[in-house]
């Protein structure tokens, strides 16, 4: 076997003997030639293509084939309720009259106020992490125990809401209803489960997604900008809140509305602690109900127009986080835009 | 505000030279929580109004004695100083002293441009208006860009980003932006590492002129450009020490530029500025 042989089948090592060349390799387009592949790998390749072409467009295809059949499935109650659906709260299997208001209200309401509540904390923390405030090694153990608390199960969280958390909360809920019963939002007494509660368990299942995330950005903010924020006379706070929260700030809105979107559509946890009541009330301390805990209790026993209700009201959620997911990535490039 | 920097206030040293700006007392600084020595026994007189130049070889610690003259040091976690540096006699690693303020009044051009992901315009008011500036913005800002040589190149698009200015000109937009908090002294990590001879004269012009107002402190590794713009030269240097195993960087000489790279008394110095090092 001389050289040029070698070559042509020994597939990982390439190494061109010159001088063994033969003479009808003289030109430098053959030379570029020479590495031609067996036709093992060759066929090894093609059929990789294939196959991560048919995965990758099975996923579009699973998530075309989910949202028609949940709108085939919904297509009766769209017919009989219409928009209706969306703003009445009746839910009544007896008389097979149903409206998701109350549903979507519970929706918006714990997710939206679990972000409020969780986004400061979350970027506070992650700032603390971060900026050295303390010693790297109490840093790290902090850090750990946060993404430990991403690590609980839901329903541990829901068990542990119930029993501990609730009770626990108890008193500081009727405090709140006790002073600010004029308000819609605090007028009936708590009695358990209900909407705040569920919020609060949202909150601790949201708090690591934003802190995990906004600890990432923020130690990507390159060193130089650090350094150029505070050589030319920046105090901590101005660095932080001017130049490497900004510097953040694309990386921090997607963890965001990526937590969002799954405060929203999360179900164990908020299932066992709202109390799931199709009664609607404004207030935050009576129980409630979400797309997500509702679906989750009555598919059971559901049948006829009330599972056509419930997959219009599924509808109606992935509406709603795709709504969420096309202004997270619209927030993202507009913040992303004016800071890069 | 820390009030300790006011010169009424500031306890003066024993024997302290009204021409010294800077000094270093038998300075060390070391690393990973004094487990690394950078530089030992550092002494040095930097005067006022003056160019001074560090040069010498890759990791002797001119960047890290660079930034202990301004504390820039204090954000890496387990660096540590030992000695004292002297900013017109007040001890700047006192504990009554505001690091804010000591990098205010002793501001810092990097080795790479570093711009803020802002327009050029706010780039140099930023730092002005956290440090309470009260006057006319705009006119602060075309004095400051003409003071680094960069008014003509970006008077047209002070509101497009800073990021869409060469290399040089971010340089220059970095220098602008330390002149606009009106430091007392700058300090300069290689400016000029990454450009090309153009820019680096027009800083180097730049500092000429900056020389009038400003104390200057330039690490650099071009010998041409130390003799071109300093008046001093301290020559860095790596050495072994008795008691401590690994390289360990101190100030091996230091003087008038001319007789640095004319008739230096150390060998070392000698080999190093014709280029016969190592
Ligand atoms: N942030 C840091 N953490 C730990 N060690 C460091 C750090 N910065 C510098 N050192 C160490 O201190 C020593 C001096 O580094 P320094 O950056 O001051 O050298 P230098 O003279 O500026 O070199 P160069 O000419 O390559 O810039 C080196 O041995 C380096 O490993
Ligand atoms: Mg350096």
């Amino acid at each position: 076997m001389n050289g040029y042989q070698r070559f042509f089948h020994g597939s990982t090592k390439v190494c061109i003997d010159v001088g063994a060349l033969p003479m009808s390799l003289d030109t430098k387009a053959d030379l570029f030639r020479l590495r031609l592949r067996p036709w093992t790998e060759k066929i090894t390749d093609q059929s990789f293509r294939l196959l991560a072409t048919v995965l990758a467009s099975l996923v579009g295809l699973i998530l075309a084939a989910i949202l028609l059949t949940v709108l085939a499935g919904s297509r009766t109650a769209m017919a009989t309720f219409g928009l209706g659906f969306l703003t009445t709260s009746n839910w009544n299997p007896v008389t097979n009259e149903y409206g998701a208001f109350t549903a979507i209200y519970g929706t918006l309401a714990t997710s939206l106020l679990s972000l409020l509540i969780a986004v400061p904390l979350g970027v506070g923390t992650a700032i603390f992490l971060t900026e050295n405030f303390i010693p790297s090694k109490a840093r790290q153990i902090i850090g750990m125990m946060v993404e430990l608390l991403a690590a609980i199960p839901s329903v541990v969280l829901g068990l542990w809401a119930i029993f501990v958390m609730e009770p626990f909360l108890r008193p500081l809920l009727n405090s709140l209803h006790a002073t600010l019963g004029w308000l819609p939002f605090f007028s009936t007494e708590p009695e358990g489960p209900g909407i705040a509660p569920a919020i609060l368990i949202l909150v601790v299942m949201i708090l690591p997604i934003i802190t995990a995330i906004a600890r990432d950005s923020l130690s990507q903010v390159p060193t130089e900008l650090r350094q150029a924020a505070y050589g030319i006379g920046t105090s901590r706070w101005g660095a932080i809140f001017q130049v490497i929260l900004p510097a953040a700030i694309s990386g921090i809105a997607g963890g965001v509305m990526l937590s969002l979107g799954r405060a929203m559509g999360e179900t164990m946890a908020v299932t066992m602690i709202i109390g799931n009541s199709n009664n609607f009330s404004l207030s935050l301390l009576a129980p409630g109900n979400t797309i997500a805990s509702m679906l989750a209790n009555q598919f059971g026993e559901a049948d006829g127009s009330q599972v056509s209700s419930l997959m219009y009201a599924a509808f109606v959620l992935m509406l709603l986080t795709l709504v969420v997911n096309v202004l997270a990535q619209w927030v993202v490039r507009r913040l992303s835009l004016r800071y890069t | 505000m820390n009030t300790s920097m006011n010169p009424s206030s500031r306890p003066q040293s024993t024997n302290h030279n009204p021409e010294t700006c800077l000094s270093l007392q038998n300075v060390s600084i070391s690393y990973g929580n004094g487990k690394n020595v950078a530089v030992n026994n550092v002494f040095m007189e930097i005067p006022k109004g003056k160019v001074t130049a560090f040069i010498g070889p890759s990791g002797c610690g001119k960047s890290t004695v660079l930034r202990a003259l301004n504390r820039m040091n204090d954000l890496i976690e387990g660096c540590g100083l030992k000695g004292r540096v002297l900013f017109d006699g007040q001890d700047l690693y006192d504990k009554r002293v505001d690091p804010v303020e000591v990098r205010r009044r002793i501001g810092m051009v990097f080795q790479k441009p570093n711009p803020f992901p802002k327009s050029i315009y706010e780039n140099i008011a930023f730092g002005a208006r956290i440090n309470g500036y009260q006057g006319d913005m705009d006119e602060l800002v075309e004095s400051s860009l003409r003071k680094a040589a960069l008014w003509d190149e970006a008077k047209d698009k002070l509101k497009e980003s800073g990021f869409s200015l060469s290399g040089g000109q971010q340089q220059r937009l970095c220098i602008a932006r330390t002149i606009a908090v009106e430091p007392e002294v700058i300090l300069m990590d290689e400016p000029c590492s990454a450009l090309d001879p153009i820019s680096t004269l027009k800083i180097e012009e730049t500092m000429h002129e900056l020389k009038k107002t400003f104390t200057i402190v330039i690490v650099t590794h071009n010998m041409q450009q130390a003799t071109r713009v300093s008046d001093l030269t301290g020559f860095f240097n790596v050495t072994d020490l008795v008691d401590y195993e690994g390289k360990v960087g101190c100030l091996e000489e230091f003087g008038e530029t001319e007789r640095i790279f004319n008739s230096p008394a150390q060998q070392a110095t000698q080999d190093y500025v014709s280029g016969r090092f190592g």
